[in-house]
């Protein structure tokens, strides 16, 4: 199924989980209890060391993540070993997608900084430009394709240093979501536009990610802003109960997004040493009443004109 | 130089897409005031790197290192630059240029405490409003430094994700940036992170390198045959470097940190120095792509320096590149060495550098000193160190760090440390 079919029938539920919080095993479960709550596409995080969008709530799963030895090679394996049939999307940041190329050339160990090392005090050598040229990003995108992934979203990657990224979509047939943040506008929102596919992901307020107690109002502009554009709209960024999910969308978005209120309870349940049975149960919980709150959404909107 | 924000490939804009206005609109700042001196605005900025700043700094004969090495070694004195190093060059240009854009918070991430001192005192002279990123570790090594943005005014805020250093407070301060980007002006401290930032701190440091040369014609006649700075960022290094970067005749030295050792701990994520021209890798860190330590997987990893000014895991793009071309020469000292230098300069020259410059003549000390270890000495008749910054906010790391060590020439520790 694309990104975009998972829109067709009623407002879509797209919860977010970083991959391996806090270990491999528990966060399969969480992930499948993402999915039995009513997930139409799941966006699953490959932790960066450096997630400079992410608000504290994320930026501490990412750590767990890493300390419990997530990397790209064990990523792909998660993806593969996970047993949902709804649409995954990677969320992750563009250096371990440039990067990609470079490791799984040399296998292990970067073999040419040891070599460096020997001799302590040495000079750089000048870089030869073509051979320092990396692969880019089309190795990350042929093997994420390659085990079943539908889509990227990479937050630190603008629409004007996208092209090799979009280039390699387009050649594995991977959706590219971009990020409409409030202060996007005018010639930079159109930029973006021509490049997005399967989902604009609607960021709700300004600042990183994190749960709120309230919904900002900033949403229902942005939404009017991307009114003319015929790709579906979700909107993210704060989104913590199924009353914010219903008003989100009953003031237009397509689909929700949620990713810090989830990972808050995948994280009381590590602080807690709480069964991941248990935690997988609370999570599904949440995802329902999440995926009932944005259906309510739709039935009291105002009909509006059948996308074409 | 180019101003689309790319050197060769290095450069550009990795952000996330709320902080793309943002960096837009200072672009258009930059180019409008900077480069196109609108209002007067370099005329002010040079001017009150006069008054407030103390330039220019003098470019200093040093005999007996002169004596030493057999040659003329010059000093360029940025360690007599109000707040004691280059900061203060970039620090003052930002903030006086957030003015001017109608900014009217500053934020700022600071390691050492040597950028955000310089903010500190730029934002209390110009009356801004500024808030620090500083992490929670490097907190506790430079206390004085807090004190110093405190009594200027400043509000110090503690980053305790991750290690709580340097890396993490970029981190940090970018989040504030994309959360308040509407009336907040982003300091950064080198020539590092998103286009136009390199140039734009490159251009406010090139001061340095414009006095310099004009200096090194008036007591030399003539042109350096090399010029030396230390590089962490990088930004008294393109800033020592940018007006001599044409001529030919001038060899240009960036000396990094080796740290205890040049080889890395893939498996711990570390690498035990910050020499990221040396031994890192090509890869995007902070909004711009660039020279970087990570492993293989392009995880950023921890680095580390004796001096916490260098202690960085990427380098400015456009120091990145010139080392790339050749045009700069890319070479690194150890902690040990740095250390050893930092006695030597205090005790020949009275001049007590900051642990960052005296890397630069811990090079020296190895091409052309009297145990010169026969590595190619491309240096020159006549060279010119950048003094990048004083020690007086090292002293506490410095005699705990001699006292570990067996250093020949360094005084007696037990005089400081009472014998620990
Ligand atoms: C005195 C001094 N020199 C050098 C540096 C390194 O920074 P950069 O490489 O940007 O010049 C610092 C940074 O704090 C410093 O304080």
């Amino acid at each position: 199924m694309s990104l975009e079919d998972a829109f067709a029938d009623g407002p879509a539920f797209i919860p977010y989980l970083a991959a391996g919080d806090p270990d491999y095993e528990s966060s399969l479960e969480y992930v499948e209890a993402l999915e039995r709550g009513g997930a139409d596409i799941i966006e699953l995080g490959l932790p960066f060391s450096e997630p400079i969008a992410e608000g504290p709530t994320i930026q501490n799963a990412v750590v767990r993540s890493l300390e419990g030895g997530m990397t790209p090679t064990r990523f792909f394996e998660f993806v593969e070993d996970l047993d949902v049939s709804v649409p995954l999307v990677c969320m992750t940041y563009y250096n371990l997608i440039y990067r990609y190329g470079e490791s799984e050339a040399q296998g292990t160990s970067d073999a040419s900084s040891a070599e460096r090392s020997s001799a302590d005090c040495r000079a750089a050598e000048p870089r030869d430009d073509g051979e320092a040229a990396s692969k880019g990003p089309r190795p990350f995108v042929e093997k994420a394709a390659s085990v079943g992934i539908e889509g990227l979203v990479v937050p630190d990657l603008p629409a004007e240093e996208s092209g090799p990224l979009r280039e390699a979509c387009d050649e594995f047939g991977l959706d590219l979501v971009f990020i409409v943040a409030p202060t996007t506008r005018g010639e930079r929102l159109e930029r973006m536009m021509e490049q997005v596919s399967g989902y604009v992901y609607v960021q709700a307020r300004l600042g990183t990610t994190g749960a709120q107690t309230d919904v900002s109002d900033q949403t229902g502009a942005s939404l009017d802003r991307l009114a003319g554009y015929d790709v579906p709209k979700a909107v993210g960024f704060g989104i913590s109960s199924g009353e914010h999910a219903e008003r989100i969308v009953r003031s237009g978005a397509d689909g929700i997004i949620v990713g810090s209120a989830l990972v808050d309870i995948v994280a009381q349940g590590h602080e807690r040493g709480t069964d991941p049975e248990a935690v997988a149960d609370r999570l599904e919980s949440l995802a329902r009443e999440l995926k009932d709150g944005a259906v309510a959404g739709t039935s009291q909107r105002p009909p509006h004109p059948e996308r074409t | 130089m180019s101003t689309d924000g790319k050197f060769g490939d290095y450069g550009g804009q990795y952000v996330p897409e709320a902080l793309m206005p943002a960096i837009e609109e200072l672009e258009d700042a930059y180019e409008r005031y900077v480069l196109g001196n609108e209002d007067g605005f370099m005329d002010e900025f040079r001017t009150r790197l006069r008054e407030f700043g103390g330039r220019p700094t003098p470019l200093q004969r040093a005999d007996r290192l002169s004596e030493r090495y057999d040659r003329e070694v010059y000093l360029k004195r940025e360690d007599l630059v109000h707040g004691g190093a280059h900061k203060l060059n970039n620090a003052l240009g930002q903030v006086l240029l957030a003015k001017y854009m109608g900014k009217d918070r500053i934020i700022a991430e600071t390691g050492a405490g040597q950028h955000g001192t310089a903010t500190a005192m730029a934002c209390a002279h110009l009356d801004v409003p500024c808030e620090i990123y500083m992490g929670e570790r490097d907190i506790n090594r430079q206390r004085p430094n807090v004190f110093r943005m405190k009594l200027n005014g400043s509000e110090v805020n503690p980053v305790t994700v991750g290690r709580g250093t340097l890396k993490e407070a970029i981190s940090e301060t970018m989040r504030d940036w994309a959360t308040n980007v509407e009336d907040t002006h982003y300091v950064i401290g080198s020539v590092v992170g998103p286009h136009p930032f390199p140039s734009m701190v490159r251009d406010f440091q090139s001061v340095i390198s414009e006095e310099a040369r004009t200096q090194a014609r008036e007591k030399m006649g003539r042109l350096p045959d090399s010029v030396l700075a230390c590089a962490g960022g990088g930004s008294n290094t393109m800033g020592a470097f940018a007006e001599f970067v044409d001529d030919d005749e001038t060899a240009l030295y960036a000396v990094e940190a080796g740290g205890s050792t040049l080889d890395v701990d893939e498996e711990a994520g570390v690498a035990p120095n910050s020499a990221s021209l040396t031994t890192g890798s090509e890869g995007i860190l902070h909004g711009a792509r660039t020279t970087i330590l990570q492993d293989h997987d392009g995880q950023i990893m921890e680095s580390h320096s004796i001096s916490s000014g260098l202690d960085y895991a990427g380098v400015g793009p456009e120091l990145a590149y010139l080392v790339d071309t050749g045009r700069v020469t890319a070479v690194n000292v150890g902690d040990d060495d740095a250390l050893t230098a930092f006695h030597r300069l205090s005790q020949m020259e009275g001049i007590i550098p900051a642990l960052e410059t005296a890397h630069a003549f811990g090079y020296l000390e190895r091409v052309a000193g009297p145990d010169a270890t026969g590595e190619h000495d491309g240096l020159g008749e006549f060279v010119v160190v950048n003094v990048s910054g004083r020690g007086d906010k090292d002293l506490e790391s410095a005699i705990e760090e001699t006292y570990e060590r067996d250093i020949d020439i360094a005084p007696n520790m037990d005089e400081f440390t009472g014998g620990l």
